[in-house]
C-alpha cells in the first residue's frame, strides 16, 4: 500500500536520504532503527507532506497514488496518518474540539456529512478505553502541559479516533514508562488488521516484543543499510549501528 | 470545522458586507460646530434647560482642550468643522409609536445586517434598540420589560420621560471635562440607549443596541447610560456597522455605568466598524470613552470587548472599584489587519477595600496592522487588600505587523496583589503542519487556532455573539494565512 522508489532528500542543500526503497504492503507492519540523525523523522515528515523538504529524485505511491503531489491534509484525509515525535501544543483549543474538526475534515473529504455527535461520543470514549485515557484529557487543550507520556498516548488516542489505512509511528515509545509502553503497544495491536499498514520508528527493540513487527529496516546515514526479520532488531541491540557506519558495502558484509 | 469553512467561502467575496448605503432621506443640519449647533440639537430633542446648560458647559470646556497625542495611532487631524452633528432619518409627524410604523426603508437596512426589528423575529431572548446615525429608530420588547420595571429606551426619550433619572446619573462616571472626545460627545451627543434596572431585578433577556453610521460626513456621538439598582442585573450588548467610503468618519461615544450594592452589569461589545480599504483609505475613527463605577459593595462590572473594525481604534473600557468587594473585568480580542490601528486597553482604580480586577487582552495582528495594548492598574492607599490579575497575549501573523504592550501599574497601598503576564506569539508553522496531518486545511487551522487564542475572551460572551465573534474573526482572517 505504500512504495517508496529510490528518494532522495535534501534539506537546506544537504542530502538527508540518499536513495530508501521500501515497500510495505497491506496489513504489515515494518519496524525502521537507526541511530539518531540518520533521516527516519525525516522520511517520516517527507511522508506526510511537511515544508521544507526538496525531494530531489525518487517517487512515493499509497495506494497506488502519487503521494508527493497531495498536500498534506489531502494525504491525511486519504488516510494517513503520523504520530509525531514531537507533539506540538495548541493552546485554547479542546482536545475533543480538535478531533471532532479533524474526523469532520476527513469526512467531508469523503463526501460525508459531518459526525453525529452520539455516534462520535461513543467512538471516543471507545477508543479513550483502548488507550486508557482519561475523560480530562478531552478538556485540555490539545498537548498544553501534557507529560512527555500524555503526549505519546494522545498520539495514539488520535489514531484510533480517526483509524487511517497507514500509520507512521515516530519514536511513539521513546519517554514511556513500562506500563504505558504496553497500553500503546496494545492500541496500535488493537488496530492491526489485514488492511492496515505500519511502520513504526523506534530506538529499542524492546517496543517490537509488544508490537511485533514483519519487517525490521537499519536505517543508516540516509540508506537503508539492512533489512531483516525480528531479530535483527536483536542483534541490534547488542551490537549497536558500529558496523553500519562506514558505506554500505561493508555493512552488508559484516552482516553475512 | 464543515460550516466555518463554507461560512469563510460565501463571505470571501464580500470583504466587508455591511458596506452598502441607506438610500433614505435625512435631516441633516450643516457641517459645523459652534453654540448654535449645539442649541439647535437640544432644540430638535426638546430637552430641559439644564441639559441645554449640560452641553454649552461642555462645549466651552473642549475649545480649551487639545487632542491627546499619547497614544499609539496615527492619522491625519481631524477637520471638526467639516463634520456634521446631527443627521436623523427624515420621519413624518412625531415619528414610530410602534415597531409597526417604522419606515420600510430603515427596517430593511436592519434586516440586512441581520437585525431583525420586529419582536417575532428577534433572537429569542434579545431586546434590540437600534441608533441609525444620530437616532434610535427602534426599541423591541419595552412592554415585556416595562412589567418589571425595566426602563429600556433611547437616551432621547429617557430626557423626556425619566428626565431626574437621567440627571442624577448623567455625567457621573464620566464627567463633561473627562477627555478630549468625551468632552466633544458631552457637547453634541444625539442619542444613544438608556437602561434602568430597578432594585432586585434579574433583567430576564439580554438587552442590545446597534449603533449605524450611515450618512456621509458625519459623525456619530452617542451616549449610553446603564444604572443596575442594588441586587440588579444586567446583560447588554452593543454592535455595530457603518457603510464603506473613502473619507473617514468619526464615532466619539460615550458609555456609563452605574452599579449600585450587589448589582451586576455584563457590558459585551462585538465592534465591527467599517476599517478603511486594503490601502488604509477611509474607515471609522472610534475613539470612544467607556467607564463603569462600581459604586456599592459587591458590585461588579464586566467589559468584554470583540474589536474587529475601525481604522483606528482608541478606547478603554474601565472600572472604578469604589464599593467594598466589588469586582472588575476586562475581556478584549483586538484584531487589527491591513493598515488598521488599535490602541484598547482597560484602566482599574481601586477604591474601596478587598477590590478585585481581572485584565484578559488578546491581540491579533496581520498585514500591517497595529496593536497596542494600554492597561492601568491604579491601587489607592484606601484599597485594603486590592488584587488585579492581567494577562495580555499578542498573535503576530506575518512579519509587517506589530504589537505592543504598555502596561501600568501604580500602587500606594502595600497590601496589593498584582500579577502581570504577557506573551507575544506567531501561528507556527508546526502547529499548522500538526492540524494539516490530521486534515485539516490551512484556512480552518488558522482559525482553529486563532480562536483557541482568544477562548478565554469568547467564553466571556454570551452564546449568540460568541458564534458570531467567532465567524467575524474567521472572515476578517481570511486571506491573512500564509
Ligand atoms: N528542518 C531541518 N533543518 C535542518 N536540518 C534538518 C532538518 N530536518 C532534519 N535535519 C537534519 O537531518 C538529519 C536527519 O534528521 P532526522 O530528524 O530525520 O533524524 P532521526 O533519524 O529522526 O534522528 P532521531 O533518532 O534523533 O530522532 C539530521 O542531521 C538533522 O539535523
Ligand atoms: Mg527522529
Amino acid at each position: 500500500m505504500l512504495e517508496i522508489r529510490n528518494l532522495h532528500v535534501t534539506v537546506e542543500g544537504r542530502e538527508i536520504l540518499q536513495g530508501i526503497d521500501l515497500t510495505i504492503g497491506p496489513g504489515e507492519v515494518h519496524a525502521i532503527m537507526g541511530p539518531n540523525g540518520s533521516g527516519k523523522s525525516t522520511l517520516a515528515n517527507v511522508i506526510a507532506g511537511r515544508e521544507g523538504y526538496t525531494v530531489t529524485a525518487g517517487e512515493v505511491l499509497f495506494q497506488g497514488k502519487n503521494l508527493l503531489e497531495m498536500p498534506p491534509e489531502v494525504r491525511a484525509c486519504e488516510g494517513l496518518f503520523l504520530a509525531f515525535q514531537y507533539p506540538v501544543e495548541i493552546p485554547g483549543v479542546a482536545n475533543l474540539y480538535f478531533l471532532k474538526a479533524a474526523v469532520n475534515a476527513v469526512r467531508k473529504y469523503r463526501g460525508e456529512p459531518p459526525v453525529d455527535a452520539m455516534d462520535f461520543w461513543d467512538l471516543i470514549h471507545e477508543r479513550m478505553e483502548l488507550v486508557k485515557m482519561d475523560e480530562s484529557m478531552l478538556k485540555r487543550s490539545v498537548n498544553e502541559g501534557f507529560s512527555g507520556g500524555e503526549k505519546k498516548r494522545n498520539e495514539v488516542f488520535q489514531m484510533a479516533v480517526l483509524q487511517p489505512y497507514f500509520a507512521v509511528l515516530d519514536e511513539t515509545d521513546s519517554g514511556l514508562d513500562i506500563d504505558a509502553l504496553k497500553v500503546v503497544a496494545d492500541g496500535v495491536n488493537a488496530l492491526r488488521n489485514a488492511e492496515r499498514g505500519f511502520l513504526v520508528i523506534t530506538h529499542y527493540q524492546r517496543l517490537l516484543d509488544y508490537i511485533v513487527p514483519d519487517v525490521v529496516h537499519v536505517l543508516v546515514n540516509g540508506r537503508i543499510a539492512r533489512s531483516g526479520s525480528k531479530e535483527l532488531a536483536l542483534e541490534l541491540e547488542e551490537q549497536g549501528y558500529a558496523l553500519y557506519n562506514e558505506e554500505p558495502g561493508r555493512a552488508r558484509r559484516a552482516a553475512a | 470545522m464543515t460550516d466555518s469553512s463554507q461560512t469563510l467561502e460565501t463571505l470571501a467575496n464580500s470583504d466587508y458586507k455591511y458596506g452598502f448605503v441607506t438610500d433614505i432621506e435625512q435631516d441633516t443640519v450643516p457641517p459645523g460646530l459652534n453654540e448654535d449647533v449645539i442649541r439647535l440639537i437640544s432644540a430638535k430633542k426638546q430637552e430641559p434647560d439644564w441639559l441645554l446648560e449640560w452641553r454649552l458647559n461642555a462645549y466651552r470646556h473642549w475649545l480649551t482642550m487639545t487632542e491627546p497625542t499619547w497614544a499609539r495611532v496615527h492619522f491625519p487631524p481631524v477637520d471638526y468643522q467639516s463634520i456634521s452633528y446631527y443627521s436623523a432619518p427624515k420621519q413624518k409627524g412625531d415619528g414610530p409609536k410602534s415597531l409597526d410604523e417604522i419606515d420600510p426603508e430603515l427596517r430593511r437596512t436592519y434586516d440586512k445586517l441581520g437585525i431583525p426589528l420586529a419582536e417575532q423575529a428577534v433572537l429569542a431572548g434579545v431586546a434590540v434598540d437600534a441608533v441609525f446615525d444620530s437616532v434610535s429608530v427602534a426599541t423591541s420588547y419595552k412592554g415585556k420589560l416595562a412589567e418589571k420595571g425595566i426602563i429600556f429606551c433611547s437616551f432621547s426619550e429617557a430626557v423626556r420621560e425619566y428626565p431626574e433619572l437621567v440627571r442624577k446619573y448623567l455625567g457621573t462616571v464620566v464627567s463633561y471635562r473627562d477627555n478630549y472626545y468625551a468632552t466633544l460627545n458631552s457637547a453634541v451627543f444625539s442619542d444613544g440607549s438608556f437602561v434602568y434596572i430597578p432594585p432586585g431585578v434579574r433583567c430576564p433577556m439580554e438587552l442590545s443596541t446597534y449603533f449605524r453610521i450611515n450618512a456621509s460626513n458625519t459623525g456619530q456621538f452617542e451616549r449610553t447610560l446603564i444604572v443596575a439598582d442594588a441586587g440588579a442585573y444586567v446583560s447588554y450588548l452593543e454592535g455595530c456597522t457603518a457603510p464603506q467610503r473613502d473619507e473617514n468618519q468619526l464615532h466619539a461615544a460615550v458609555v456609563e455605568l452605574v452599579a449600585l450594592d450587589n448589582a451586576s452589569i455584563k457590558y459585551s461589545t462585538v465592534q465591527n466598524w467599517y476599517p478603511g480599504d486594503a490601502e488604509g483609505k477611509g474607515g471609522i475613527y472610534n475613539f470612544v470613552t467607556k467607564r463603569g463605577l462600581c459604586q456599592g459593595r459587591d458590585s461588579k462590572i464586566s467589559w468584554t470587548q470583540v474589536e474587529t473594525g475601525s481604522a483606528i481604534t482608541w478606547k478603554y473600557p474601565s472600572c472604578i472599584l469604589r464599593g467594598e468587594n466589588s469586582v472588575g473585568e476586562f475581556y478584549s480580542v483586538a484584531l487589527t489587519r491591513d493598515y488598521q490601528q488599535a490602541d484598547t486597553g482597560t484602566k482599574m482604580i481601586h477604591i474601596g477595600k478587598n477590590t478585585r480586577s481581572t485584565i484578559v487582552s488578546k491581540g491579533i495582528s496581520a498585514g500591517h496592522g497595529q496593536n497596542a495594548y494600554r492597561g492601568l492598574v491604579k491601587i489607592l492607599p484606601t484599597a485594603e487588600n486590592a488584587r488585579n490579575y492581567s494577562q495580555c497575549d499578542s498573535l503576530l501573523m506575518g512579519d509587517q505587523c506589530g504589537a505592543h504592550t504598555f502596561p501600568y501599574i501604580d500602587v500606594h497601598n502595600p497590601s496589593a496583589q498584582i500579577a502581570h503576564e504577557a506573551s507575544t506569539s506567531k501561528i507556527s508553522e508546526e502547529q499548522l503542519f500538526y492540524c494539516k496531518q490530521r486534515g485539516i486545511g490551512a484556512e480552518d487551522a488558522v482559525s482553529l487556532i486563532v480562536n483557541g487564542f482568544c477562548k478565554d475572551v469568547f467564553k466571556e460572551l454570551p452564546m449568540e455573539f460568541a458564534v458570531e465573534a467567532q465567524k467575524l474573526i474567521e472572515l476578517k482572517l481570511e486571506g491573512s494565512v500564509g
